[in-house]
């Protein structure tokens, strides 16, 4: 390896990439439109969800159990209808989204102590149904507990022998007590596009040079291959690492998510993980031939990192053939990483075998590029 | 038998098959070829004659199926790098980064040779002037006409001072004027600085300027030898003139007796005859008879196109 001929692949390379302003600006805003997106526009938890109410009883019971939904702010009350057959026309019309039907003699039933009332969800949307059914069960237990209470108390709690509920559970959420939702999106935002960002770039740069021909140009002097994957290389690092930095600073100063751990490690492990993508690039530029294939492997690459990685979805309860998969994608230990250093305030006495993972990835995914890497034309 | 002093390109048996769908093309198929230092030697053939194939697998930029090929010496397949160190070439394509400039171009090209920044800045004004682009320096690649794309690339692949040049149709879309002034330079480097020049070309105009060519045709190299010796292999001597009625006359001509070939180019026909003064009037009598005209009737010179066409028609017979 020649350290001049790194050079010049450096500086042609950094040319190129700062003379391609359109990409240049893309990868540069798109840390911020996502991360905007995912403050302001985008949420997983659903409320203020249209709802038909069939009060049927209109009693005072009644009007205590509508009271309660709306005040839990996962509910708004749209319209009144007469009867359970309206409340399901108004959902199949999409006019709201659930629906509630009390039925006559509410408040005499709950006296009874076996009041039923019915709440209807639209099920085409497995978002509205995560969020409206646990908040529906929730309220419903609530406001069930609180006149069981005041029965007790009614019958004399100190013949029943007691007056609060025998169990009490008391949660209490940890690195994030407010469960914003920015502090679970910026760190999953950050690595995620890390990842994205790697792994495009040098994909592209890389299958470019064959679809104009110049490999033709370049493997006739006397470049060796791992000289043009690290020179191809190094000003990405660069570039993603501007996304790194832009994304965490403005989570922390704009969303005002708390960085709590060591910012150097953070920096050293991100590096390790660029590495680890890039060097997935280059692995990826070896098998396609145009810089549409290699688009179209960037986004299975991208879905499958969504889905598989605990980007979003917990990898715990999935089956072991798809964490065989989870785990062949580097961003499944860097999203650990991530949560740790970032959210948690941990170091590397915890994290230390996603880590040596990692490197270890980074190092095999180099050495299969070179090796890969094509040598000639055919 | 020349030494390998002497020798600066040569294959043995050299076989190059690729494998398709539907089975396997021979695109260079056991061809034998030396070039002399200093050599200009043209590598002719139609598109599709296994030229561009040749050259890379002789460059080691395509693996060889079967045979020996070398360069100074170096094994096209083992000494890769240092045949890369010694050689320039141009690709068919533009192939240089066509978002740098023309000084960037020939930097990069200088700096992965090797090239020390004191020689890079005696050598890049001289090349960038021999090249006629001085006034173009900070134009971008891709830019640029497609005759001053070839003297970029070919300024880029002198910039290490190689003492071999292989060119893969240097002038393919190139005007006129352009091709002209491109083989001058390569005339130019020829006379000043001995250099070996290999360069492929489907045009004759362009074989007629090599000190000695070789025709290729379906992958087989069918002769080398200089273009005056090629010209004479043709039999015969050659008749040219303009029927009033094309297809008809041609079909006639060629079976009339001491007619030994009969080419068509544009409206005219090329007769080659054992016997000029002959064979001149008995097909202007012939034609006559079948109420046919001829104008211009007259004897010329066979050139490289002529020759070229009547030796790969011979091999397609045998």
């Amino acid at each position: 390896m020649s350290i001049k001929r790194l050079a010049a692949i450096i500086q042609k390379e950094t040319i190129q990439l700062l003379r391609d302003w359109r990409t240049l600006a893309i990868m540069l805003l798109l840390p911020l439109i996502m991360l905007f997106l995912f403050a302001y526009a985008v949420r997983l938890t659903v409320d203020h969800i249209p709802t038909a109410v069939a009060d049927m009883s209109v009693d005072a019971e009644s009007h205590a159990l509508i009271d309660a939904l709306v005040v839990s702010g996962f509910f708004d009350m749209a319209t009144y209808v007469d009867d359970e057959a309206q409340v399901i026309a108004a959902i199949d019309e999409g006019r709201v989204m659930a629906g509630l039907v009390i039925p006559p003699d509410f408040a005499a039933q709950v006296e009874r102590g076996q009041a039923q009332a019915l709440f209807l969800i639209d099920g085409s949307n497995s978002f509205v149904v995560q969020s409206g059914y646990s908040a529906a069960v929730a309220i419903a237990q609530a406001r069930s507990t609180e006149l069981l209470m005041r029965k007790v108390n009614q019958m004399g709690a100190a013949a029943a022998g007691f007056n609060s509920l025998p169990i009490l559970t008391s949660t209490r959420i940890l690195y994030n007590p407010n469960m914003d939702g920015m502090i679970f999106a910026v760190p999953a935002i950050a690595a995620m596009l890390l990842q994205f960002i790697a792994l495009s770039t040098t994909a592209m740069s890389v299958v470019r040079e064959h679809e104009l021909h110049t490999i033709e140009q370049l493997l006739i002097t006397p470049i060796r291959p791992i000289e043009l994957i690290i020179g191809k290389m190094l000003p990405n690092v660069v570039l993603t690492m501007v996304d790194m930095l832009i994304i965490v600073l403005v989570g922390i100063y704009w969303f005002g998510v708390p960085f709590r751990g060591d910012p150097w490690l953070f920096a050293w492990l991100s590096l390790v993980f660029v590495v680890s993508g890039l060097a997935l690039g280059v692995l990826t530029s070896t098998v396609a031939k145009t810089q549409h294939e290699a688009q179209q492997i960037t986004m299975v690459l991208a879905m499958l990192s969504v889905l598989l990685t605990g980007f979003m979805y917990p990898i715990a309860p999935m089956p072991p053939a798809v964490k065989v998969v989870s785990h062949l994608i580097p961003l499944t230990y860097f999203n650990r990483i991530v949560r740790g250093v970032f959210t948690k305030g941990v170091g590397l006495s915890f994290l230390w075998q996603d880590v040596v993972v990692l490197a270890v990835y980074a190092i095999v995914a180099m050495v299969a590029a070179a090796a890969m890497f094509k040598k000639r034309l055919d | 038998m020349a030494t390998t002093d002497e020798v600066t390109i040569s294959t043995r048996g050299l076989v190059k098959r690729f494998k398709t769908r539907t089975g396997a093309v021979l695109a260079v198929n056991d061809v034998k070829l030396k070039v002399l230092r200093g050599e200009t030697f043209g590598l002719i053939g139609p598109d599709g004659a296994g030229k561009t194939t040749m050259t890379r697998v002789i460059l080691g930029l395509l693996t060889r199926t079967a045979g020996e090929s070398s360069i100074l010496g170096y094994d096209s397949m083992h000494d890769t790098h240092k045949i890369r160190e010694r050689v320039g070439y141009i690709a068919q394509q533009f192939a240089l980064p066509g978002d740098l400039t023309v000084l960037e171009n020939m930097h990069f090209f200088a700096n992965v040779q090797g090239v020390s920044r004191a020689e890079q800045r005696r050598r890049i004004p001289d090349l960038l002037e021999f090249a006629g682009l001085s006034n173009f320096t900070g134009r971008l690649g891709g830019q640029l006409s497609g005759g001053m794309k070839k003297k970029l690339a070919l300024a880029c692949s002198l910039v290490h001072e190689p003492s071999v040049v292989m060119l893969d149709e240097p002038t393919l879309g190139v005007d006129p004027v352009s091709r002209r002034e491109f083989w001058n330079l390569l005339g130019k480097l020829r006379a000043e600085k001995g250099l070996t020049i290999f360069v492929c070309t489907p045009y004759m105009d362009e074989a007629e300027r090599c000190n000695y060519v070789g025709l290729m045709h379906q992958g087989k190299l069918i002769t080398t030898a200089s273009p005056g010796e090629i010209k004479k292999m043709v039999p015969g001597r050659l008749l040219e003139f303009t029927p009033s009625n094309f297809v008809p006359a041609w079909r006639l001509v060629e079976k009339m007796e001491g007619v030994l070939e009969v080419q068509t180019y544009g409206a005219m026909l090329h007769v080659f005859v054992d016997d000029v003064d002959r064979r001149r009037t008995e097909i202007e009598t012939a034609l006559a008879a079948q109420r046919m005209t001829c104008q211009g009737m007259r004897e010329i010179e066979p050139r490289m196109e002529e020759a070229f066409i009547s030796l790969i028609r011979k091999q397609r017979a045998q």
